[in-house]
């Protein structure tokens, strides 16, 4: 049996590659813990009027989430607690893997509620040029990149887990597996 | 190959301190960010502090009204076309054929609230026992509208009629312009309640009487300019009380509509012909002329029944400053424009200017005193065009106040007295706004066509009331039934009428012949005009 630790050495980064990764993964932690923390601090945002402003082919839907007040506020309340759940996770390397993808998911659905295609115009001024990439797209893959190359493991309290877990199994296990 | 070493390492002895040391190194980032956090948002937070300490800005709290308990207030509504209806359904009655409407519009749209809201819209406890319009099919209408299980309401074919009807206690005036003041002096005389549309009276010389008749009667009058009931106003108020602007020297408020319907082009009923309307009564004391049906349903575009742009929009926008400054009746207005658009057989005009001056009108100053005195109030007005742009701005030495529909935007002036160190030290940015209220902040609205969202803008739709959507003639209309019930002040009664009537009857005049119009504000008399003049305007010797 592979413990999570050997399966991360099977990675094989290098001291380089653990940096870059790492150092990506906190920056988009930072940022969305932030954007978390500044709406939980600002007792009147709600997603409303964003979602409101949706366009594309999954508007009705975001449409339907704003417009019920009980919806919208289960919305806003894991938009705020998912931010701030994911950007610590990235941050502190704490399921990094699992992190990453709610992160994917999340934004997700920023990108198709307000997709940048060719003929959609948003009341909501962006604050630059876009056409089918912006930068929602980019964070998208960028974590998509941490999912698949997590870090946790090398810096973060991931290593911790593993390590308290591995401690628990037989050693020999352990030592028996290739690394 | 140090991660196969490091494995290795915690296999055999656990957690190690390297180990420690990499599971927790992203810690002191959180710290960072938790740190570089609170710094923001302290910074922040001091730098709107000073500014609100600065401004001490109370977004007001509404008058107070009275509750609506007790015997159901019994209503006429006289006179039931386009605001007849919106009055009636915001009182609390909305026509089958609408609700199917808002409904079918609700359903394709998520964003159309209208009918949400009407059904949230509290229980005035009124009941209209009589109905009075000109047309059959409107009367008709009217009276399917306003029937209930408990309420067998009456048509009657007069006003008089109605009025004299020991049924009524009020009644709520819709008519065109030119039957506004006939029926609210009777109404008066014979002590029933009354909500009249604005323009309040027609004619200058009716005016005084209407005032005189109101002033004798104790009865509740109430003139409807809802937008006193929006929150944006209450909060402009508060503004302008503090001092946050100012001297302010210049007013602009403006008009743009673009369409049929704001060109006063409404809808002629098909079933609109002399059997179905009463067109003796409707003439009333305007010019004598043969049945014509586009006069009846489209009279806003002739002096002989409306008053222009002047009784229609200018009153709205007069009251709108009149509600924040108390200014009153100007010392003098001029008025100029012409039928540059809708060259239809209409005798108003569809472009028109106004320029009112208060030269010894005194408010809050930041410099010496007595340098500062005196303002100008000009009115901008076109129905053929519907550029967005143009604001309802109060210009003051230090600030500017910008008014549209519910939210208020300041911006320092960055020639301020009182702004100077502010500005030097670099708190305040006049390119950002000092102070913006918007209680929509949160919710989304769904205004349908151009005219309403020019309504909309000017605050006459809807306001709100902590933080729900609310018919701001419904709020209006409320606060009269309390005065009623309850004793409350109504905020637009006779005195503000009577402002808002000859200020715009000034205009008119001064449209009408070509020449600046005078106020002695000691005599309450228009000083340079002679009364066959005014008569001559009022259609009265024609």
């Amino acid at each position: 049996m592979k413990t999570e630790l050997n399966k991360a050495a099977t990675l094989n980064y290098s001291n380089g590659q653990v940096t870059a990764l790492v150092i990506l993964r906190m920056l988009i932690g930072w940022h969305l813990l932030y954007e978390g923390v500044v709406k939980l601090y600002n007792p009147s945002w709600s997603a409303g009027s964003f979602l409101m402003d949706s366009k594309g082919i999954f508007s009705q839907f975001f449409f339907d989430l704003a417009s019920n007040p009980a919806v919208l506020n289960v919305v806003d309340f894991l938009n705020v607690w998912g931010l701030i759940a994911i950007g610590l996770g990235l941050i502190l390397g704490l399921f990094n893997k699992a992190a990453a993808i709610a992160g994917v998911v999340l934004l997700s659905m920023y990108y198709l509620s307000h997709p940048p295609f060719i003929g959609l115009k948003y009341a909501l001024p962006s604050e630059g040029s876009y056409l089918i990439v912006n930068k929602n797209l980019i964070e998208i893959f960028a974590l998509v990149v941490l999912a698949v190359f997590p870090t946790g493991l090398q810096i973060g309290i991931d290593r911790l887990i593993a390590l308290a877990r591995g401690k628990s199994m037989k050693t020999e296990e352990l030592e028996k597996e290739p690394a | 190959m140090e991660n196969n070493n490091n494995s290795n390492n915690s296999g055999k002895k656990g957690i190690g301190r390297r180990d420690l040391i990499k599971g927790l190194a992203a810690v002191p980032v959180l710290g960072a960010l938790a740190f570089s956090t609170s710094k923001k948002s302290s910074y922040d937070q001091n730098l709107k502090n000073s500014i609100l300490r600065e401004l001490n800005i109370d977004a007001s709290i509404p008058p107070p009204t009275g509750p609506m308990a007790g015997d159901p207030i019994r209503l006429g509504i006289i006179g039931y076309g386009i605001r007849g209806k919106q009055l009636v359904k915001a009182a609390g009655f909305m026509s089958r054929e609408e609700k199917e409407k808002l409904q079918k519009s609700a359903l394709e749209n998520s964003n159309d609230t209208r009918l949400k809201d009407f059904m949230d819209q509290e229980n005035l406890n009124v009941k209209f026992t009589g109905v009075c319009d000109l047309f059959d099919i409107r009367a008709e209408e009217a009276l399917e509208t306003v029937t209930t299980d408990d309420n067998q309401p009456k048509r009657f074919r007069t006003y008089q009629e109605m009025l004299a009807s020991p049924d009524i206690d009020g009644v709520i005036i819709a008519t065109p312009d030119h039957w506004h003041a006939p029926i609210s002096i009777d109404a008066a005389r014979a002590g029933k309640h009354v909500y009249v549309e604005k323009c309040m009276t027609h004619k200058v010389n009716e005016t005084y009487e209407l005032y005189d008749a109101v002033k004798a009667s104790g009865i509740i009058f109430q003139v409807g300019h809802q937008h006193r009931q929006t929150q944006s106003f209450l909060t402009a108020q508060d503004v302008l009380k503090k001092n946050v602007l100012g001297h302010v020297s210049l007013v602009q408020a403006c008009t743009n509509r673009n369409s049929d319907n704001g060109a006063w082009q409404y809808n002629i009923h098909e079933k609109a012909n002399p059997e179905t309307i009463d067109w003796q009564q409707f003439l009333g004391n305007a010019p004598q002329i043969p049945f014509n049906k586009e006069h009846f349903f489209r009279w806003r575009k002739w002096w002989e029944y409306g008053s222009g742009l002047a009784g229609d929009l200018l009153t709205h926008d007069y009251d709108r400053i009149n509600c924040l400054f108390k200014m009153g009746i100007p010392k003098s207005a001029t008025a100029s424009g012409g039928i540059y658009t809708h060259n239809d057989g209409r005798d108003v005009p569809d472009v028109y200017h106004v320029i009112m001056e208060y030269p010894d009108f005194k408010m809050g100053t930041s410099q010496e005193n007595g340098k500062e005195k005196g303002f100008t109030f000009m009115y901008s007005a076109t129905l053929g065009n519907q550029f967005g742009g143009r604001n309802t701005l109060l210009m003051g030495h230090d600030a500017t106040l910008e008014l549209l529909g519910n939210t208020i935007t300041v911006h320092a002036d960055s020639r301020s007295t009182r702004y100077q160190d502010m500005i030097k030290d670099k708190k305040i940015d006049p390119d950002v706004p000092l102070y913006a209220y918007n209680p929509m902040a949160n919710g989304v609205d769904g205004v349908t066509s151009a005219t309403a969202k020019y309504f909309a803008n000017k605050g006459l739709l809807f306001t709100y009331r902590n933080g729900k959507r609310v018919d701001s003639t419904h709020l209006h209309i409320r606060e009269w039934l309390s005065g009623i019930r309850n004793g409350t002040k109504v905020s637009c009664g006779i005195e503000e009428g009577f402002e808002e009537a000859i200020s715009a009857h000034m205009t008119t005049l001064a449209f009408k012949l070509g020449r600046k119009i005078e106020w002695d504000a000691d005599a309450k008399k228009i000083i340079n005009v002679t009364e066959e003049e005014i008569d001559q305007c009022d259609f009265i010797t024609i």
